[in-house]
């Protein structure tokens, strides 16, 4: 039989998410690499020009290379991206394998902080704490950590749950290992898994709250490329200059477009309960 | 925490003096707890202070502005169900056809499109190619239509995925079998003995969807230039309007828990088993 992330990619649906995520993360890195022009660099001779063989993205309304500014506005929306699930993962990892072992008074504390986080709108969330802790990389991370964790916490612990009821953790315990010895050698590897396909959904919601954030101005500031905050400047050129609306739009529906079929293919692959699936 | 109200008020040409004077009439030279207890008794009383950027009562703000984003939340949830129930019920009905895997695929690549884009888009064809719409603003049914369309889009894909899962998982039991078996038509089948169960799954997805409904509609508003409580939200973060942030969050938080309220309740309306439990 093969394993279950083997068949995953059999499915053309996966290797499609796979191939988009891959492509863009080395995008992301191979970035400054990538482009010729400085992404900041006006040029106010060559403004507003749609694209063409030598500008293959044509440049905005001050003259800068809409191509550079694209690739290394992926360099700071998936650094983004990624920063903010470590984030998530980090918080939301430890707390809810506490919850979800020690149960008690650890988990009320952790079960009533998630759920009151929950209470509120996710982005909602996030406008009211990048205003508080300020529009930067940091502010964003931060933003996109804290509203993205609790769902993640609340997984782990229900994952938990399941897990410490299986007969394997009660022989561990049986045979005297340690708290940490059972946490780490016999519940965490089975609640990876499933952890690591919801990041993947999770990936893609993140960067829906990086690119939201950017849009209304409360992300990463212009100049900086960022595909968010370049939509936002496109909009006075929507009708003249359509180009500087597509290529960042594009690049962001690519990218979740990729998370979603990646994540989805896991699901379906690691989910038992559809392994009659043809 | 970035950025002083006070020192926004006085504006550029404000002295330390009146700064100083600006900030004691508003409490924000006492502790954060000091000015927490004072926020939570007024909070019993009704009182939500008063707007730094409107110069009038949170209160009023919010009255105002809470009935276009209530228009605005039951006309996308409206138009979710027109579209997204009939929908699920076709990809469902005939699982293998092309126009069910097309319908399939359209909703993934939906999905994939972030609301504002979705907004960007219905501009840039309904207003600046088409011109029938104005461009932003609140007011009749007209400003309604392209906020309602990009906040329902994500809702739409959802929702019909989650109705043809749900249908095509209740179509396998064997119940449906026995009223094919007795000669119900198909399309009675699905209308009459599937559609009721399958209905539990959607109304969950329409409650877990709730906070995209109420916080999605923060971006929609600001682009649309919409009268709402998210516009109203975006606004008074960038003024540091703290009072009518808390405010508007207040109205969020209460808001969520009314539509899971109503959620728990439509499931007894759905299902008699959970009516008598």
């Amino acid at each position: 039989m093969r394993s279950r992330t083997a068949r995953a990619f059999a499915m053309p649906s996966a290797l499609a998410g796979g191939g988009l995520c891959a492509a863009f993360a080395l995008l992301g890195v191979l970035g400054p690499w990538l482009v010729r022009r400085d992404p900041l660099e006006q040029d106010l001779s060559a403004f507003l020009r749609p694209p063409s063989v030598s500008l293959w993205f044509g440049t905005d309304d001050l003259g800068r290379d809409l191509w550079s500014r694209v690739v290394l506005a992926a360099r700071a929306d998936l650094l983004l991206v990624v920063l903010g699930v470590a984030l998530a993962v980090a918080l939301a990892l430890p707390l809810g394998l506490a919850a979800g072992y020690w149960r008690g008074p650890v988990d009320r504390v952790v079960t009533a902080l998630s759920d009151a986080a929950l209470t509120f709108p996710s982005l909602v969330l996030a406008v009211v704490l990048v205003s508080l802790l300020g529009s930067g990389l940091s502010g964003v991370v931060a933003a996109v950590g804290l509203t993205t964790a609790p769902a993640l916490c609340r997984l782990v612990r229900a994952l938990v749950l399941q897990t410490t009821a299986c007969d394997f953790v009660d022989a561990a315990r049986a045979l005297g290992a340690a708290h940490g010895a059972i946490l780490g050698r016999h519940v965490l590897p089975s609640v990876l898994g499933r952890a690591i396909v919801y990041t993947t959904l999770l990936g893609s919601h993140a960067l829906l709250t990086i690119t939201a954030l950017g849009f209304l101005g409360l992300g990463i500031q212009p100049p900086a490329p960022e595909w968010g905050n370049m939509l936002a400047a496109a909009r006075t050129y929507l009708a003249t200059a359509p180009w500087l609306t597509f290529f960042p739009a594009l690049a962001i529906v690519l990218v979740i477009l990729g998370l979603n079929l990646l994540g989805e293919a896991l699901r379906d692959a690691l989910d038992p309960k559809l392994l009659w699936r043809p | 925490m970035p950025g002083d109200p006070a020192v926004l008020i006085a504006g550029p040409g404000g002295t330390q003096a009146q700064i100083a004077r600006i900030r004691a009439d508003l409490g924000l030279d006492q502790p954060l707890g000091v000015q927490y207890l004072a926020f939570l008794r007024d909070l019993a009383k009704g009182d939500l202070g008063r707007s730094l950027a409107f110069q009038r009562p949170v209160v009023s703000v919010l009255a105002t502005r809470i009935g276009p984003t209530l228009w605005l939340m039951a006309t996308s949830l409206a138009l979710t169900v027109v579209i997204a129930l009939p929908a699920g019920l076709l990809a469902a009905a005939r699982p293998l056809a092309v126009e069910s895997q097309g319908l399939m695929a359209a909703t993934i690549l939906l999905l994939s499109v972030p609301n504002f884009l979705v907004g960007l888009i219905l501009m840039d064809l309904l207003v600046v190619r088409l011109g029938w719409l104005p461009a932003a603003g609140t007011g009749g049914l007209l400003f309604l239509v392209m906020p309602t369309l990009a906040v329902a889009a994500r809702l739409v894909a959802l929702v019909s995925r989650t109705a043809r899962a749900s249908l095509l998982e209740i179509l396998g039991e064997d119940y449906l079998r026995t009223a094919r078996a007795k000669g119900v038509g198909s399309l009675a089948v699905l209308l009459r003995h599937a559609l009721r169960p399958a209905l539990i799954p959607i109304v969950t997805m329409i409650g877990l969807q709730a906070g995209y409904l109420l916080g999605g509609s923060v971006v929609i508003e600001t682009l649309f230039a919409y009268q709402g409580l998210g516009q109203a939200m975006i606004n008074a973060v960038s003024l540091r309007d703290y009072p009518l942030v808390q405010g508007i969050a207040s109205v969020y938080v209460v808001g969520f828990l009314i539509l899971n309220l109503l959620v728990d309740l439509s499931y007894a309306l759905v299902d008699p088993r959970i009516r008598h439990a």
